[in-house]
């Protein structure tokens, strides 16, 4: 049999190194990662990479990271599957396989000169910090940005120093929230209850405000209700679907959502193109 | 039509061109498993091959896009080392049906979309195709008159049709004609042959009759309509979730990426293999979250890939009408009932 070499085929994979790994909370770890030769990724806030380590697999994975920072990115990985949880066993310096970036991210340009709602709720902070890591890097480009989070406990609060020091940021509005206390809870977390409760306490102005929400399904119900409610339109409202990509490249069909390839047509989606999707939440 | 995209070949010289054409390529052909199943593979004399057959188990995509295939090799012993890679075969698929064929023109399209299945179109562009037209109806699973595929359109080198002493043939592509004149058996077909040919398709648009009542053009807009439908409600009580009718299908290529490491712990292999959206697990992430639980949703999917999705995205339909979901599915779902039950349950729903 033939054996021919492939050099343009997207299985390719580029080589990455892990520069530091630190761990965030019990089940998530961040991931600083550069790619052989200092070649940059060229990523846009909300994409994603397809992370392999060789014998284990490959797993679809959101940049943290702002593009600006250039040199090396960052990935936050909860240890959830197989090749999730062998990646938490890997210290700094081991080499990983990078394929992408891949997929339409969040719509940076549609945003810039417009006010900013951000709603995070768990992991969702990972990909939305590529994009709250990108406004700071160009606050001017934006008009008012208010960012929630929502988690399941303090325990579970991702980039927690960062957190802090978004709280004390006078360019933004910060909000956090817990829907339960089971451990020490920072001074600077003043509510308990869902993600849900904030949303009426921020001040908006709805025709120039665009919401972007990340967090998992049974969230998008509610919060984009709220949303709804307090008069945003449904075509500024940005979305970012989970699905378990295998190819990134609109063919395995994993990712499908009806008509649509999550890896390729999203995962970032206005909410007025999908909401007629039923398979989509 | 000129008469010299035309040859005839003499069934007294069938044997001799299957055997010559074997002797230049890896040849395959419908071949007799007993039961009435067929199945595409090796031959080497004309006396293999079932010139009349229905449907194979598994349908040519098998050699386009094999069950299981190598992506990427790695060497992870010194410095991590990996090149991507195909291993593909020259061969020649001989007496392939007009519904297969077009099978491989949607997969084609599939792979040939950006980003391009290097692995694919490598292997494709490998693989001649030589059609065998089917002059009267395989059996009642069979829907490629609605589907439009009973006839020729084009996607071959070569194709055959059965005209009782002899096969005409029609010769499509240069790769085509090399075929003819490296085997020199064939003769020029005359004014006569022609109109046999002609006389059997006229024959073929009696026999073959849309095996339902609804334009093809109208089936989009059946599938609109119908995504409430409870005839999916149905398929969930009686489909067992086994898989078969996706890996039968010909235009099913759902795949899932899997690593091998080899005994040494160093090399290895990344590789895909085919894979089912009616399996439970499809479309499940990694933190637990199923978003096709049930196996209504899941044949509804399957069913909307074919009739619905890709009209959007490919501008044409991905059934092809051969039927092999039916003949393969154990629990009796058959696609002419479930197309006519949707069609059905309409019009209640429009006279209630």
């Amino acid at each position: 049999m033939e054996r021919v070499v492939l050099k343009e085929s997207a299985y390719n994979i580029k080589k990455g190194k892990i520069l530091s790994i630190k761990q965030m909370t019990e089940n998530e770890k961040l991931f600083e990662i550069a790619l052989e030769g200092g070649e940059s990724l060229g990523h846009q806030p909300g994409q994603f990479v397809m992370v392999s380590l060789f014998g284990v697999g490959e797993a679809p994975i959101s940049l943290s990271s702002s593009p600006v920072t250039g040199g090396s990115f960052e990935l936050c990985i909860r240890a959830a599957g197989k090749v999730t949880n062998a990646l938490h066993r890997l210290e700094a310096g081991a080499e990983v396989g990078i394929r992408g970036p891949f997929g339409k991210g969040f719509p940076v340009r549609a945003l810039e000169g417009n006010d900013l709602l951000i709603i995070a709720c768990g992991l969702g902070l990972a990909p939305l910090r590529s994009l709250i890591r990108y406004i700071f890097d160009n606050r001017g480009d934006f008009g008012k940005v208010h960012i929630l989070f929502g988690c399941r406990s303090p325990g579970n609060i991702l980039f927690i120093d960062e957190l802090k020091d978004w709280n004390k940021r006078t360019d933004i509005s910060f909000e956090c929230t817990v829907d339960q206390v089971d451990c020490a809870r920072p001074d600077w977390i003043r509510y308990v209850g869902l993600i849900t409760t904030l949303i009426p306490r921020v001040q908006i102005e709805p025709e120039r405000t665009f919401a972007v929400v990340v967090g998992p399904p049974v969230v998008y119900k509610y919060v984009i209700k709220e949303l709804l409610s307090r008069n945003i339109p449904e075509r500024q409202i940005f979305l970012s679907l989970e699905r378990h990509m295998k190819c990134g490249l609109g063919k395995c069909g994993h990712c499908q959502i009806q008509g649509i390839y999550c890896c390729q047509d999203g995962p970032v989606f206005n909410y007025g193109e999908i909401k007629h999707l039923k398979e989509a939440f | 039509m000129k008469d010299s995209q035309y040859v005839i070949l003499k069934k007294e010289n069938f044997n001799g061109f299957i055997t010559g054409l074997s002797k230049l390529h890896k040849l395959v052909a419908p071949v007799s498993k007993g039961y009435n199943n067929y199945s595409f593979e090796e031959v080497s004399s004309g006396k293999e091959i079932a010139i009349k057959y229905i449907p194979t188990i598994l349908p040519p995509k098998k050699f386009f896009m094999p069950q299981q295939e190598t992506l990427l090799e790695y060497d992870i012993s010194k410095d991590l080392h990996t090149e991507a890679v195909v291993e593909p075969e020259e061969m020649v698929l001989f007496g392939v049906h007009t519904c297969d064929i077009a099978g491989i023109q949607c997969l084609n399209m599939v792979f040939s979309e950006h980003p391009k299945d290097y692995n694919y179109l490598t292997r494709r562009q490998r693989i001649k195709i030589i059609g065998l037209e089917c002059n009267e109806y395989c059996d009642e699973h069979a829907v490629c008159c609605l589907m439009n595929t009973y006839m020729p359109d084009g996607g071959y080198d070569l194709f055959f049709t059965d005209l009782g002493d002899y096969f005409i043939v029609h010769i499509n592509t240069r790769a085509g004609e090399e075929i003819i004149e490296a085997i020199n058996l064939f003769e020029n077909a005359e004014k006569s042959h022609l109109e046999e040919l002609e006389k059997l398709r006229e024959k073929k648009r009696t026999v073959f009759k849309k095996e339902l009542p609804i334009e093809l053009g109208s089936i989009p807009e059946l599938f609109d309509r119908s995504f409430e439908s409870k005839v999916w409600n149905d398929l969930d009580e009686r489909c067992l979730a086994c898989g078969n009718c996706t890996m039968v299908c010909p235009t099913c290529y759902c795949f899932d990426i899997k690593d091998e490491i080899n005994l040494d712990l160093s090399t290895g292999k990344r590789y895909r293999v085919w894979d089912s959206c009616q399996l439970e697990p499809f479309a499940r992430i990694a933190g637990g979250i199923n978003f096709q639980k049930t196996r209504a949703g899941r044949q509804r999917h399957r069913y909307y890939r074919k009739f619905r999705y890709p009209v959007n995205k490919f501008s044409r339909f991905f059934c092809t009408g051969c039927g092999r979901c039916s003949r393969a599915c154990m629990a009796g779902i058959r696609l002419k009932e479930t197309l006519g039950a949707l069609m059905e349950s309409e019009s209640r729903e429009v006279n209630a």
